[in-house]
């Protein structure tokens, strides 16, 4: 299976998906704008160069999957999805409303999303699942799951920290969205993680440190799996909490605020939108 | 019913190439068999069961029926949230297999005795659950939920429980151990071989009673239950479980609508919250916590003169 060849090229997708996520965090008065910007340029790396996934053929066996392991981060999670046609965009406008399946949290009842998180330290074994089952199967699938700093507090990641290179699983790839700031202060003062690497490290990951906003980067090291060493990746991506946004960027109260009308204007633009 | 289990599960397994099994370090002597058979289809996860439950779901989501094995509370209570939001919430084909009912691993401590855990498995939304009496029914519980493609809980016991009744047709249905319809007692798991001793000594008092073993409590099959106590005096519900949330709470729920019915009377383990349980095998502690055969014949003999 191969990528789609009618994506745009990443800075575009990016930048599309950003004022996508703007608009409907702040129709919907939603949260978590923080973090969807900080993870937008590995979500449109993901999406419009590595992952093998087929809009209209999205339960195909041999596809690769994306576990959004940070469930809070729907709103850019969504406009990727329909950007890639899995739903049409017009979808996004009902974003968190009454009735709709796209909860604030993401739903696996929405078309292209594999399954449904939110509460923080899932996503990993479910990905290692879906690792095991895809070495087994020897189609050629790949599975990359995206955390959230914060989220590796939670124990039940360092179970699968511990089991996934134990088993040799290389087909895994997982993405560390870092972007410093969890949901009540900074990580280095709620609950340390340094020194990051060093820990993947030393449970035997092939580890990658990486300006999560640098596309060529992103590139290189996302194509890269499986890797060579037979380990499985780790991408500690840096990435500024609400990237792209001057007055958002690296300020904690993003994680929760909507923008106004007029900060909703003065972001579009800062975006390109 | 650990050997019965994994027997039938290895038939299963045999007949059907995506049946894989987890294990949280735990089934030592009993799960080889299935390893060396199966081999890249067991995985020891380690002492690590959120990784494990998480893992069933991603390995289920990708089209295979997974079990996971370990004792009492740890592959339940231990990842619930998993069990809730990774399987039950997805449908996932993960099948959440207990070991060690009740006091079955008695002298442990409470730490490892199954007391609620049938009552918290049996509210996640869209899951079975199964609690055999005998290894008849482990058997046909494997095998049923090997094929059902719906998540799963399966409690078993842990050795050497005899078979208690006739050929298991249909698990789903509650299966009559013993005739008799005055005083039907419906019990759930291997605590149903006390309800025939005492159906036996209530017998030789003259008291019509029958038994019934209940161990599809999730769906329970109500209609069958109404037809085995369609013409009790009373209703007795026994189980190594506390009454809330178990077969008790099921029961009495079902008949709580009628307008005529017969009484029920519960009989469980009772709650011991910030007590210490004392040491003791598997029978010195039902018979502590008031199951014992005379116990349950005195309850039974006073719920009687009160009707």
């Amino acid at each position: 299976m191969t990528i789609p060849v009618n994506r745009p090229e990443p800075k575009e997708f990016a930048r599309r998906i950003r004022a996508h996520a703007l608009r409907m965090v702040h129709a919907a008065k939603a949260s978590h704008i923080g973090g969807c910007l900080s993870m937008a340029d590995i979500l449109a790396v993901l999406y419009t160069q590595v992952l093998r996934l087929d809009p209209a053929d999205p339960q195909a066996a041999s596809r690769d999957r994306f576990v959004l392991s940070k469930g809070h981060a729907t709103a850019i999670m969504y406009a990727t999805l329909a950007e890639c046609g899995f739903f049409s965009l017009a979808a996004l406008d009902s974003y968190c409303r009454d009735g709709s399946i796209l909860t604030g949290h993401v739903s696996h009842a929405v078309p292209g999303v594999e399954v449904s998180t939110g509460s923080l330290g899932h996503g990993l074994p479910i990905a290692i699942g879906m690792a095991l089952a895809a070495r087994s199967a020897g189609a050629g699938s790949r599975v990359f799951c995206l955390l959230s700093d914060g989220e590796c507090d939670e124990g039940s990641n360092w179970e699968g920290i511990l089991f996934a290179p134990h088993h040799k699983l290389d087909n895994l790839c997982v993405i560390v969205d870092f972007n410093k700031i969890q949901s009540f202060g900074s990580v280095a003062e709620v609950l340390n993680l340094d020194p990051f690497a060093e820990k993947w490290k030393a449970f035997g990951w092939h580890v990658e440190e990486i300006d999560g906003h640098d596309i060529g980067a992103l590139e290189r090291v996302l194509a890269a799996v499986p890797a060579p060493s037979g380990r499985p990746t780790v991408v500690i991506a840096h990435t500024v909490k609400g990237k792209g946004v001057s007055f958002m960027e690296n300020k904690l109260e993003w994680h929760y605020r909507s923008p106004s009308d007029e900060l909703l204007a003065q972001a579009l633009a800062e975006v390109g939108a | 019913m650990r050997t019965t289990f994994i027997e039938s599960l290895s038939q299963a397994a045999s007949e059907n190439p995506d049946i894989w099994l987890l294990c949280g370090d735990l089934g030592y002597s009993v799960l080889e068999p299935f390893a060396a058979k199966f081999p890249d289809r067991f995985i020891n996860v380690g002492v690590a069961e959120q990784n494990m439950a998480g893992m069933a779901a991603g390995i289920a989501l990708s089209g295979k029926t997974v079990f996971i094995y370990s004792i009492g509370n740890f592959p339940t209570l231990r990842c619930l949230e998993q069990l809730r939001n990774d399987v039950c919430y997805h449908g996932a084909d993960v099948k959440v297999v207990a070991v060690g009912a009740g006091y079955a691993y008695g002298s442990q401590g409470y730490t490892h005795h199954a007391l609620e855990d049938a009552g918290i498995m049996s509210m996640l939304p869209g899951i079975e659950v199964f609690v055999p009496c005998d290894p008849m029914e482990v058997r046909a519980a494997t095998r049923l939920i090997a094929g059902s493609g719906k998540p799963s809980y399966l409690r078993l016991s842990r050795q050497g429980e005899p078979n208690l009744g006739p050929v298991v047709t249909d698990l789903r249905k509650p299966r009559l151990l013993r005739e008799g319809r005055d005083v039907v007692i419906l019990a759930s798991g291997p605590i149903a071989s006390r309800a025939l001793e005492a159906a036996d000594a209530l017998a030789a008092r003259g008291r019509d009673v029958g038994v019934v073993s209940v161990s599809c409590l999730k769906p329970l099959d109500e209609a069958v239950i109404r037809e085995a106590v369609s013409d009790a005096s009373l209703i007795v519900t026994l189980e190594e479980h506390i009454l809330r949330g178990g077969l008790f709470s099921l029961v009495a729920g079902a008949f709580a609508g009628d307008a005529a019915r017969p009484p029920v009377t519960g009989i469980g383990i009772p709650e011991q919250g910030g007590k210490t349980s004392s040491a003791g095998s598997r029978e010195a502690l039902l018979d502590a916590a008031g199951l014992s055969v005379p116990a349950v014949v005195a309850r039974i003999e006073q719920a009687l003169a009160r009707r």
